[in-house]
């Protein structure tokens, strides 16, 4: 007893934020959710906001442009960064710099690599179109066309997390045991099978943390549509998150963003629930 | 494990008992401040007050530096009254704080937010009615256009601040080079058409190199397309807050205008045309003309390195343009000292030779008509005559889109607008559209 006790004194501080910052808001949101509010006040409705919410044309393709980031998003920054890790991991000279190359992204502030971006997709005399005219290429206007934005969107993105994920991946990789790869070395297997055989499953572990992340955060990007879309052209690039920041702090609706909430909650839950419910077992640790 | 969780849940609400109760003793204050007016003023030199001034920076060039510059010399002439200016971001990001600081009952004492924003609030029932806080001399000395936004019905709640409109930049060194008279800006929108088509330059590809005009069609599209319908000869809401008139034949005539630039005449880049962007295009050369807001005078004047020149917005059947830019308001929730300090503090900023030192700084235009009277101004526009145009199109303002639930009609008629722009919708859908969206969000207020 005494020495439960004394766990929960140790565990209470981190309770404290988590009961004030997530569960309390987690809670409140699910109410909030049932009542129309604006600036003005609040008053009961039920569940007519989410009859409303799933008929709203602009939620909708809110969800489907996010599901398309994560589709274009996830597989790709996973494989890059599995790329890079085994690449860096090898020793040669400079290895070093370059694990530092394809970290750097995760450690500038978001806002400034929007507006980095923002320079590389300005049309005609932005980074990118400029290279692509040296061979003679029109470029189209990136972040202006609705048939471009999302993919302009999707490509930062990858750079952003393929250097952040590659950490994972090396940790993981360091981590393993080196008498396997000897054994298999001594057998006389090729470096292709040596990955397929040995090093992949057992990086299992880290593909699902690496995996949950990355499609988490992929339904968390706000700051960088802030700075380079603002959801536009006609919310080409709406995703939820922003959509529920512009209901909220654009339109006042605290009711129908409460809803978003709830309805982005319930992704990410299920998100995380299918990973570990189904994907786990499949994993040999 | 249920018990750690109830006194948890319990802990948390009393603290969040304990903010509110906090927060709400500003608001308890005024009550006290029934004494009359003679013992107030020397009570105030005594004690000092000390004022939250919130405030957004929307156009280029050093405005923090101003603003502090600003509170600094306000504190030298009124050494009881220190104002505290809070940067908040853009007008948007400024407007959130707000918002959330008067729900939390813990509001400033005055802000810079946009005239536009009025009723939403309004409906927050957060601004102090400033009808009976100032003259009426005062109030008629502003310009009458900018007076639109500021008002409901007969009812002042804000006073014009960084008020700005719609104009025309050119480059003169461009217009040479394509054999039009440097002296001339178009006037009219065929002439418009005109010179644009000259101005824009193709390369031996068939590439663009110069465009002839940008429109920005990103945030404030619905400002640019009021501009072309107040020209085709209508506004685009009534001026109570209540009604939207974006499906008359005026606004599409606009609309079909604005498009036509990009997708049929073709001179003038297709897609969004982001609105921080249009400004560096035309510094760097890359438009010959551009539609902007002229609070980007002064900072086009510092960065161009070629002769340009301001103009009117061409006309249609005349001349038009909406205001824009942010007013002062003086918030509800504050203790009464504090609202007389507040509007002394209005009263210095609206001074002569203040607001021409600030159009002169940033490139809004002077509020009130004196302030061209001074001759701070009258020098400055001596040298630099493109500063004048603003003041002078103004006769043509009127005012800009302002509505209940102001956000969301803003944002949808924006989305819209921008369809019609990309070729998803044509014009008339487009406005057809927005309507019917418009009215229905509208309907709980008429």
């Amino acid at each position: 007893m005494r020495e439960n006790g004394f766990a929960y004194a140790l565990l209470f501080p981190s309770l404290v934020f988590l009961a004030l910052f997530t569960f309390y808001p987690t809670i409140k949101s699910g109410y909030l959710s049932f009542f129309s509010s604006n600036l003005a006040g609040k008053h009961f409705v039920g569940a007519q906001q989410y009859v409303q919410v799933f008929q709203d044309e602009v939620f909708i393709q809110a969800l489907v442009n996010n599901v398309w980031l994560a589709v274009g998003t996830v597989p790709i920054s996973i494989l890059i960064a599995l790329y890079l890790a085994v690449w860096v991991n090898s020793k040669f000279v400079g290895t070093g710099l370059l694990r530092a190359a394809f970290f750097y992204p995760t450690f500038i502030p978001m806002i400034a690599i929007a507006n980095i971006w923002l320079f590389i997709y300005t049309q005609d005399y932005g980074l990118l179109d400029k290279c692509l005219s040296v061979f003679g290429v029109h470029s189209p206007n990136w972040l202006g066309d609705p048939h471009w934005v999302m993919f302009s969107m999707i490509v930062m993105v990858i750079w952003k997390e393929a250097g952040f994920f590659m950490i994972f991946y090396l940790a993981g990789l360091q981590n393993l045991p080196k008498e396997v790869y000897e054994a298999a070395d001594i057998e006389g297997a090729r470096p292709l099978q040596t990955f397929k055989a040995i090093t992949f499953p057992l990086l299992m572990p880290t593909t699902l943390f690496v995996m949950i992340i990355a499609i988490t955060n992929s339904f968390k990007l706000v700051d960088h549509l802030y700075i380079m879309t603002k959801g536009g052209p006609d919310n080409a690039s709406n995703v939820l998150l922003y959509h529920i920041y512009e209901t909220a702090f654009s339109f006042w609706d605290m009711g129908k963003a409460s809803v978003l909430t709830v309805i982005l909650l319930v992704i990410l839950l299920a998100i995380s629930v299918f990973n570990y419910a189904c994907l786990d077992k499949r994993i040999h640790y | 494990m249920k018990k750690v969780m109830m006194t948890l849940l319990s802990a948390s609400m009393l603290l969040t008992a304990c903010g509110q109760s906090q927060s709400a003793k500003p608001a308890a204050a005024p009550a006290q401040s029934t004494a009359p007016a003679a013992t107030q003023e020397t009570a105030k030199a005594d004690k000092p007050v000390e004022l939250q001034f919130y405030f957004p920076v929307a156009v280029g060039g050093p405005i923090t530096k101003l603003i502090d510059k600003l509170a600094d010399d306000f504190h030298k002439d009124n050494p009881a009254i220190t104002v505290k200016p809070v940067y908040g971001g853009s007008y948007q990001d400024t407007m959130t704080k707000v918002a959330t600081a008067v729900q939390g009952g813990n509001s400033p004492d005055v802000a810079v937010l946009l005239s536009t924003d009025l009723y939403s609030l309004i409906s927050m029932n957060a601004i102090e009615d400033l009808t009976p806080r100032f003259s009426k001399e005062y109030f008629n000395g502003f310009y009458e256009a900018f007076m639109g936004n500021t008002k409901s019905g007969d009812t002042v709640w804000s006073v014009p601040f960084q008020r700005s409109t719609i104009v025309m930049y050119y480059n003169k060194d461009l217009f040479k080079k394509a054999g039009l008279d440097p002296e001339k800006a178009p006037s009219s929108w065929s002439e418009l058409k005109e010179a644009a088509s000259k101005l824009t330059v193709k390369d031996g590809s068939g590439k663009v190199t110069q465009w002839g005009i940008e429109i920005p069609s990103t945030g404030y599209q619905y400002w640019m397309l009021q501009a072309m319908s107040l020209e085709s000869g209508t506004n685009i809401a009534s001026g109570d807050g209540k009604q939207v008139f974006f499906n008359k034949p005026e606004v599409q005539e606009a609309l079909q205008f604005y498009s036509d630039l990009g997708r049929k005449d073709r001179v003038m880049p297709e897609g969004a045309l982001e609105w921080a962007t249009v400004p560096s295009d035309f510094i760097s050369g890359k438009t010959a003309m551009m539609y902007h807001t002229t609070g980007n005078l002064t900072k086009v004047k510092t960065d161009a390195k070629f002769d340009f020149g301001v103009a009117f917005l061409p006309a249609n059947k005349k001349y038009g343009s909406p205001t824009g830019g942010g007013n002062l308001y003086v918030f509800k929730n504050i203790p009464e000292e504090r609202k007389q300090a507040a509007v002394k503090f209005i009263e210095f900023l609206t001074k002569p030779e203040r607001v021409a030192q600030w159009s002169i700084d940033t490139g809004y235009v002077g509020t009130t008509k004196a302030s061209y009277e001074t001759d701070l101004l009258k020098n400055y526009i001596k040298d630099f005559p493109q500063a004048a145009v603003a003041r002078d199109q103004l006769q043509y303002a009127d005012s800009e889109l302002s509505t209940f639930q102001n956000g969301q009609v803003t944002k949808l008629f924006n989305d819209n607008i921008q369809a019609a722009l990309l070729g998803k919708m044509s014009p008339q859908e487009a406005l057809e559209k927005s309507q019917q969206q418009a009215d229905a969000i509208l309907k709980s207020f008429q």
